[in-house]
C-alpha cells in the first residue's frame, strides 16, 4: 500500500515516474482524440490502424539497419509506422468508397493483411544479425522498462499536440460525426475531415506504440470515449471528460503496476479504463443503467396508480396485484378494495382531467397541443386556466364522484 | 517433391489450407451480414479463454483449451449484446471495448501465471506455429497409405481436419436457411426459421473454427481468413454459390501459396531463414483481395 502511495505521488523511482506522467498524458490524448471516431461510428478503424503500424515497424528497422544505423532509432520507427498505417487508412477509405465490400470487411482486410506483413517482416528481422536483440516485440504489448526521457517528451509534444487539433477543429468533426450530408451542404470537405479524425487517432496510435503496444492502444482510443458518452450530451464537452477519463487510466494503471510485481502495464491501464467504463455504465446520471431503471419503474408506477384510480372512478373493482399495492400503500384504497374518501378524491379528479382531456381532443386539432395525451400528462400541464374553464363550460356541470 | 516434401511440408500446407477454408466458409455469411469484425474480436478473446482453461487445469492439453476458448468466445458475444442493449452504444465500440478489455485480462492473467515451464505466450498466440507441425516419421507418398505411419499424424491435422468437416457439414445442412436470413431476415422469420438462434449458431460456428485454426496457426491468419477470401470472392460474382465456391478457392490458394513463399521465398533472396508461414498466408489473401477490388468483375458498387 505505502508503494501505491509513493508511486501515486510520483515517489517510486525515476522510470516509475516517467512512466506515469507519460501513460497520463498518453491516456488524455487518446480518450480526447478518440472521442469524435466513436460518434462517427467508426471506432473500429482505430483497431486496423493500430494493427497497421507493425510492417512499418519492421520496413523501418531494416531499412535502418541496411544503411548502417542502429534500426532502433524511436523517430526512424515512429516514422515507418505512421507511414504504413496512413497508407493502411487511405487503402480502407479506397475499398470502401471504389468497391461494393463495406466499410467493417475493409477494416478487417487491412487489419489482418497488414498485421501477417508485419509478422512476416519480424521474423526476417529475427533471421538477420542485428535483429536477434532488436525486442521489436516490445511493440506488440508495450514495454515501460527502458522507457526514456525522450520518449515521454515525444508523447507530451503529440499528445498536446492531438488533443490541440481536436480542440480547434471540433466544430466541423461534430458536424461530420452526427450529419455528413448536412456537413456537405455547408461546404465542409468530408473525405478530408474524415481523414484528419483518422490521422489524430493515427498520431496518439504511433506515439503511444512504445509504452501500451499497438494492441492496448486500440482500447485506449476507444474505451474511454464510449464511458464519456453516459456523462454529457455535448461533444466539446466530452472530448475533456473522455480526456480525463483516458487520463485517469493511464495514470492509475501505470501507479498501480509501479506498486506491484509483475503487473504489466499496458493491460492494467486498459482494465482501469475498462473499470471506469462499467461504473459509467450503471452509475451515469441519464443514460446509466441504474437511472433507467428506477426511471422506468417511476413510469411502471404512474400508469398504474391512474389506470387503478380510473377504475375507482368507474366503480370498476381492482385485480391487479401491483396497482393495488400501490393505491393501500398511499391510503387510497384499503386493503380489500375498497376506496377510501381520498381515494375517491383522487379518482374523481383523474377522471375529470379525462373528461377534459377528451373535450380538448375535440376542440383543438393542434397536435402539437392534444399530441401530448398520453394517458398520464394532467391537463394543467398543457393548457391555460382559462382554457381549462372553457373545456370545462363544454362539459357541462362538474359531476362528482358518486358516493354511495 | 519426394519423401522430404512428405516429411516437412505436406502436414502444414494441408493444415494451412483446412484452416482458411474453416474460416472462410463462415466468414461469406458473417461479410453479408456485415459482422466481418466478429471473427476480429473472437481472435482475440481467444487468448484469455486459454489461459483461464490452463489456469483451472493447469495443462496445456487441447480438450480444455478449445472448451476454453470457445467459452471465451461465447462470453464475448453476450457482453458485446449486453453493452449494446444496456448501453445505446454503437455494435462497432461496444465490440472494441470489450475485445480489447478481455485481451488486456488475458495478457495480465499470463504475466501473473508461471507459464516458464509450458509453451503458452502472446506471440505464439499470434504466430502460430505451422512450420514445426512436420511429419518425420513419413518416408513418402507411400506412407499416406501405411496406417501405422499414419497413426503419427501430428494432432493438429486431425483436429482441424475434423472441425473443418463440421463446418462444411454445417453449411451445407443449413444452407437455405443461412441463404434466405442473410439476405432477408424478416423474410425468414415470417417462413419460421429461427433467424436469431441461427446468427448465433453462425457466430459459434465462427467461434469454434477460429479456435480450431488458432490452435495451428495462430490468430493473425484467422483474421485474414474470415474477411479476405470472401471479401475478394464478393467482387466476382452475385450468386452465393459461387461465392461460397471462389472463397474456398481463394483460401486454398492463399495457403498453398503463402506456404511456399514463406519457406522458399528467402532462399530466392540470398536468405538461409525463412519467414513465418502465418504471416506470409495472410499478406497473399490481402493480395488476391487487392487483385479483386482492382479487377473483380463485379467489384463496382452500383450496377
Amino acid at each position: 500500500m505505502s508503494l501505491f502511495v509513493e508511486a501515486f505521488f510520483l515517489q517510486a523511482g525515476y522510470n516509475a515516474t516517467l512512466v506515469a506522467i507519460g501513460a497520463g498524458v498518453l491516456g488524455f490524448a487518446a480518450g480526447a482524440s478518440g472521442t469524435f471516431p466513436f460518434l462517427r461510428k467508426r471506432a473500429l478503424i482505430s483497431d486496423a490502424v493500430a494493427h497497421a503500424t507493425l510492417p512499418g515497424i519492421g520496413l523501418a528497422f531494416i531499412l535502418m539497419v541496411t544503411f548502417g544505423g542502429d534500426g532502433r532509432s524511436l523517430l526512424g520507427l515512429i516514422a515507418g509506422s505512421a507511414l504504413t498505417a496512413w497508407t493502411g487508412l487511405l487503402l480502407i477509405e479506397w475499398i470502401s468508397r471504389r468497391t461494393r465490400l463495406t466499410e467493417d470487411a475493409a477494416i478487417g482486410a487491412i487489419l489482418g493483411t497488414f498485421f501477417g506483413a508485419g509478422i512476416v517482416f519480424l521474423t526476417v528481422i529475427q533471421g538477420m544479425s542485428a535483429g536477434r536483440q532488436a525486442g521489436l516485440e516490445g511493440f506488440l504489448l508495450g514495454s515501460t522498462a527502458g522507457m526514456l526521457f525522450q520518449d515521454a517528451l515525444l508523447i507530451a509534444v503529440g499528445g498536446s499536440l492531438a488533443v490541440l487539433v481536436t480542440w480547434l477543429m471540433r466544430r466541423p468533426m461534430t458536424i461530420v460525426a452526427f450529419d455528413s450530408d448536412y456537413a456537405m451542404t455547408l461546404g465542409y470537405d468530408v473525405r478530408r475531415i474524415d481523414l484528419l479524425m483518422m490521422g489524430l487517432v493515427l498520431s496518439v496510435t504511433v506515439i503511444g506504440l512504445k509504452l501500451v503496444g499497438l494492441i492496448l492502444i486500440v482500447a485506449m482510443l476507444i474505451i474511454p470515449a464510449v464511458a464519456a458518452r453516459f456523462w454529457t450530451d455535448r461533444s466539446t464537452k466530452m472530448i475533456w471528460i473522455a480526456g480525463c477519463i483516458g487520463g485517469a487510466s493511464g495514470y492509475l494503471g501505470a501507479v498501480l503496476s509501479a506498486s506491484a510485481p509483475a503487473m504489466p502495464t499496458g493491460p492494467i491501464i486498459v482494465l482501469v479504463a475498462a473499470g471506469i467504463f462499467v461504473f459509467s455504465l450503471l452509475f451515469a446520471p441519464d443514460r446509466g443503467v441504474l437511472v433507467t431503471l428506477f426511471r422506468h419503474r417511476g413510469f411502471q408506477a404512474r400508469v398504474h396508480r391512474r389506470q387503478g384510480l380510473l377504475a375507482l372512478a368507474a366503480h370498476h373493482p381492482i385485480r391487479e396485484a401491483y396497482t393495488l399495492r400501490l393505491l393501500t400503500r398511499e391510503g387510497l384504497v384499503r386493503p380489500d378494495g375498497v376506496p377510501t374518501d381520498a381515494g375517491r378524491a383522487q379518482a374523481a379528479k383523474i377522471a375529470r382531467d379525462e373528461r377534459r382531456w377528451d373535450v380538448a381532443r375535440e376542440i383543438y386539432q393542434d397536435t402539437g397541443l392534444t399530441g401530448r395525451y398520453d394517458g398520464l400528462t394532467p391537463i394543467e400541464d398543457v393548457f391555460t386556466a382559462d382554457e381549462i374553464a372553457e373545456l370545462d363550460h363544454q362539459l357541462g356541470p362538474p359531476v362528482t364522484a358518486r358516493t354511495e | 517433391m519426394g519423401a522430404e516434401f512428405v516429411q516437412l511440408s505436406l502436414i502444414p500446407v494441408l493444415i494451412g489450407i483446412l484452416s482458411a477454408v474453416a474460416c472462410a466458409l463462415p466468414g461469406n455469411f458473417l461479410i453479408l451480414r456485415r459482422q466481418a469484425l466478429i471473427g476480429d474480436a473472437i481472435s482475440h478473446v481467444v487468448l484469455p479463454g486459454i489461459v483461464i482453461a490452463f489456469l483451472l487445469t493447469g495443462v496445456t492439453s487441447v480438450a480444455p483449451m478449445l472448451l476454453g476458448a470457445a467459452g471465451a468466445a461465447l462470453v464475448a458475444v453476450g457482453l458485446i449484446e449486453v453493452v449494446k442493449r444496456l448501453g445505446g452504444i454503437e455494435p462497432g465500440a461496444a465490440m472494441g471495448a470489450i475485445f480489447t478489455t478481455m485481451f488486456a485480462a488475458g495478457v495480465l492473467l499470463l504475466d501473473r501465471t508461471d507459464t516458464s515451464t509450458v509453451h503458452l505466450d502472446v506471440e505464439h498466440a499470434l504466430m502460430g506455429n505451422l512450420e514445426s507441425l512436420v511429419w518425420l516419421q513419413a518416408e513418402g507418398w507411400h506412407s499416406l497409405l501405411d496406417l501405422a505411419i499414419l497413426a503419427t499424424l501430428p494432432d493438429e491435422l486431425v483436429r482441424i481436419a475434423t472441425v473443418c468437416a463440421i463446418v462444411v457439414a454445417l453449411t451445407l445442412v443449413f444452407w437455405r436457411w443461412l441463404k434466405i436470413s442473410t439476405f432477408d431476415e424478416g423474410f425468414a422469420q415470417a417462413l419460421g426459421i429461427p433467424a436469431a438462434g441461427l446468427g448465433l449458431g453462425l457466430v459459434v460456428t465462427a467461434a469454434i473454427a477460429a479456435v480450431a485454426a488458432f490452435d495451428a496457426v495462430g490468430s493473425i491468419i484467422v483474421i485474414a481468413m474470415f474477411i479476405c477470401p470472401p471479401a475478394a470472392a464478393r467482387l466476382m460474382t452475385n450468386r452465393l454459390e459461387h461465392q461460397v465456391a471462389w472463397s474456398v478457392a481463394f483460401a486454398t490458394s492463399s495457403a498453398t501459396l503463402g506456404y511456399i513463399f514463406a519457406g522458399y521465398g528467402p532462399l530466392w533472396f540470398g536468405s538461409p531463414a525463412a519467414v513465418s508461414a502465418s504471416g506470409m498466408i495472410a499478406s497473399i489473401s490481402g493480395i488476391i483481395l487487392g487483385l479483386a477490388c482492382l479487377y473483380g468483375p463485379q467489384r463496382s458498387r452500383v450496377k
